[in-house]
């Protein structure tokens, strides 16, 4: 994963490589609504590297979709500045802008069968009758729907919309590609097949894609980098394993996945690690990355699958907390336990099934969970 | 028994309306294609005899106003698409939340009287009038100036009358374009301009056929306007008809000249349809 850094040049000398795709600088979009100015979009800076598989993560709300709207020119921004490739683009209409998008429901032209679907871009762009009509069948032969040229989308089934959706911004190979959630509307199975196409065929034309999602292990699966967004804001910008195994902030920690959040008093701080203080017995120590004095309350998050569950105090330089068992649910691969400790925090826990289906503690059982202090992060 | 009722259920909601239809259209249009075909006249009474003459008659006649009848029914058509289409386009897509209040406000004036709208452009239009006694008076326009008993009078009466027929399928039409397809269109480097032809223009063709049928086929056999508005030079042919229904009591030739007016009306529109390729727009219009 290189991150293509901004800047590298004045646009029109640098070279393409080293110009990053798509950048928003501290991009704000304000909308009047009944008389009240909302702010969709806060402040959002990112760079986005060619070739990159960009997701922009977030529940309903966030400012994904409008911070994509306008990357494709749909939505002006009220403050900031929007580049593609250098290039100041803030205020350039959607069709004077090299990026195309593959919406939400497909927005296929419904007059029109596969074909002309798919060639209206390059037609619009005055591409020669030769060479469109090669580069259409090169691109329904990508997306596999040779043969089905003359149907009309609503002959079509979901998946098959989707790829020409896929088809008719692909064709145009433009410097980048917007998917505002273009999965959506498929069933699961189709869904996860999708995901693993989607990446293929960005991997063959090898283009830009930022992927607008609220569907964390889509973001998870499929993106080199993830901007997961909250209420107008990025909260972490990072690759999956960061933002999963190391989410900078409560909200990351809480929306990718499942996690526990613990906070404690600092007892003692000792350059990169706090000891917090929890329950009597309990010894709970943290990595830290900013300046903790004794005295402060920290929190922390620890993944579920981190987590040891014992009946007795374990050995060694674990964190470790004891608990009562107050759920013990069988999942198959694995078991889960809900664990509450002596403040009131509940703590879930994952076991995998690697020896036989038998639980190491039944409801109502003093544990100890103990976990790597490496495995837990204090949160900003 | 309910696998009886459920497949009865599809006539039992058909029955009222066919019954309707039955004693109210094909009896009528029976009685009517029969009393074409008879002799006679009202003293004596009528008999069917096979007489075709009073087709040939009705042909010969008032072909002139059948001709005059179309032509006017084709211009008040394209008027009112020329009138009707932006207001439809600005209401779809510019009316924001106050939609239904325009279309209230379009509609507003034809919750009065079809005869006595016609009155009232009678009072408006005519000689001396509102509108142009004023402008004779300033000189702006010649003493003699006219425009009443004119075919501008009646076409614009006719485009007049029919215009929410025309508007109201252009609006549905439209108004049912989801504005992602549109903004895909832009995203895929179309202007606005090259949107409207390849995109909006396109998918409010069904409504546009359905509002010229609506429009068209009342327009041409319309005998309110040319009567109203129109003079002896104006006549349609629903004029005509009327005239023979109720004055020369001709019945058979009234209902020659029905019958001739129905035919060429059903004719044009499949010629219409089938120039537009129907399958495609109620294809598209069935959606």
């Amino acid at each position: 994963m290189t991150e293509i850094q901004a800047g590298a040049g004045v646009a029109g000398e640098a070279t393409p490589d080293q110009v990053p795709a798509i950048e928003l600088d501290e991009v704000v979009k304000e909308y009047v609504s009944h008389g009240e100015v909302v702010q969709a979009v806060k402040g959002v800076s990112m760079t986005i590297g060619e070739g990159e598989f960009f997701s922009l993560l977030g529940p309903s709300g966030c400012g994904k979709t409008t911070s994509m709207r306008m990357i494709a020119g749909f939505e002006e921004p009220t403050k900031g500045v929007v580049r593609l490739h250098g290039q100041d683009v803030t205020n350039v209409p959607p069709n004077k802008r090299d990026v195309n998008m593959v919406f939400q429901s497909y927005a296929l032209f419904p007059h029109m069968n596969v074909w002309d679907n798919v060639a209206f871009g390059l037609k619009r762009k005055k591409v020669p009758d030769g060479e469109v009509r090669r580069r259409v069948g090169e691109m329904l032969e990508i997306v596999d729907l040779v043969g089905r040229e003359k149907r009309r989308p609503r002959e079509m089934s979901g998946g098959q919309q989707q790829r020409v959706a896929l088809a008719r911004a692909l064709v145009n190979r433009p410097r980048a590609l917007l998917l505002d959630e273009p999965l959506g509307a498929l069933d699961l199975k189709l869904r996860q097949h999708m995901q693993i196409e989607l990446k293929r065929i960005q991997r063959e034309v090898g283009i830009t894609f930022v992927y607008v999602t609220h569907d964390q292990s889509e973001a998870l699966t499929m993106s080199d980098r993830i901007a997961v967004m909250n209420d107008g804001l990025v909260e972490q910008l990072a690759g999956p394993r960061e933002i999963y195994e190391r989410p900078a902030t409560k909200f990351v920690a809480g929306f990718i996945g499942t996690s526990n959040l613990l906070s404690g008093v600092a007892r003692a701080v000792n350059g990169s690690s706090a000891v917090l203080a929890l329950g009597p017995e309990d010894r709970v120590i943290v990595p830290i990355k900013e300046a903790v004095a004794e005295g402060d309350t920290v929190e922390l998050t620890v993944r579920p699958e981190k987590i040891m569950i014992s009946t007795e105090r374990p050995e060694g330089d674990l964190s470790m907390v004891e608990g009562t068992v107050s759920e013990v649910v069988y999942l198959g691969t694995y078991n889960s336990y809900a664990v509450a400790l002596a403040g009131g925090a509940e703590i879930t826990v994952f076991q995998q099934n690697v020896h036989d289906s038998t639980t190491t503690a039944e409801r109502g059982d003093t544990v100890w969970l103990s976990w790597q202090p490496q495995h837990s992060y204090a949160l900003q | 028994m309910s696998r009886v009722r459920a497949a009865l259920t599809p006539y039992a909601l058909i029955f009222p309306g066919g019954v309707w239809l039955a004693i109210f259209f094909v009896v009528p249009t029976v009685v009517m294609l029969s009393l074409s075909l008879q002799s006679g006249n009202v003293a004596d009474g009528f008999v069917f005899t096979w007489n075709w003459q009073s087709y040939v008659d009705g042909l010969t006649n008032y072909h002139d106003q059948i001709i005059r009848s179309l032509a006017y029914g084709l211009a008040a058509t394209l008027i009112q698409i020329v009138i009707g289409f932006p207001v439809a386009y600005w209401i779809a897509f510019k009316g924001g939340r106050h939609k239904s209040v325009y279309l209230f406000l379009l509609l507003l004036p034809f919750l009065v009287s079809f005869v006595l709208r016609t009155i009232s452009w009678q009072f408006l239009l005519s000689d001396n009038g509102m509108l142009l006694g004023p402008l004779k008076d300033l000189g702006l326009l010649p003493h003699d100036f006219r425009v009443l008993a004119t075919p501008y009078a009646v076409i614009g009466g006719l485009a007049y009358n029919f215009l929410p027929f025309m508007v109201l399928p252009m609006y549905v039409a439209l108004e049912r374009i989801d504005p992602r397809v549109l903004e895909a269109a832009n995203d895929l480097y179309a202007n606005k301009f090259q949107t409207f032809i390849r995109v909006v223009f396109p998918l409010s063709l069904p409504g546009v056929f359905a509002g010229v049928l609506m429009t068209f086929v009342p327009a041409t056999s319309d005998y309110v306007n040319a009567s109203v508005l129109g003079g002896t030079n104006t006549t349609m042919i629903g004029n005509v008809i009327q005239n023979q229904y109720l004055v020369t009591q001709d019945y058979p030739t009234a209902s020659a000249l029905s019958f001739t007016l129905m035919a060429l009306l059903l004719i044009g529109i499949f010629a219409y349809a089938k120039a537009l390729g129907t399958e495609d727009v109620l294809e598209v219009a069935a959606r």
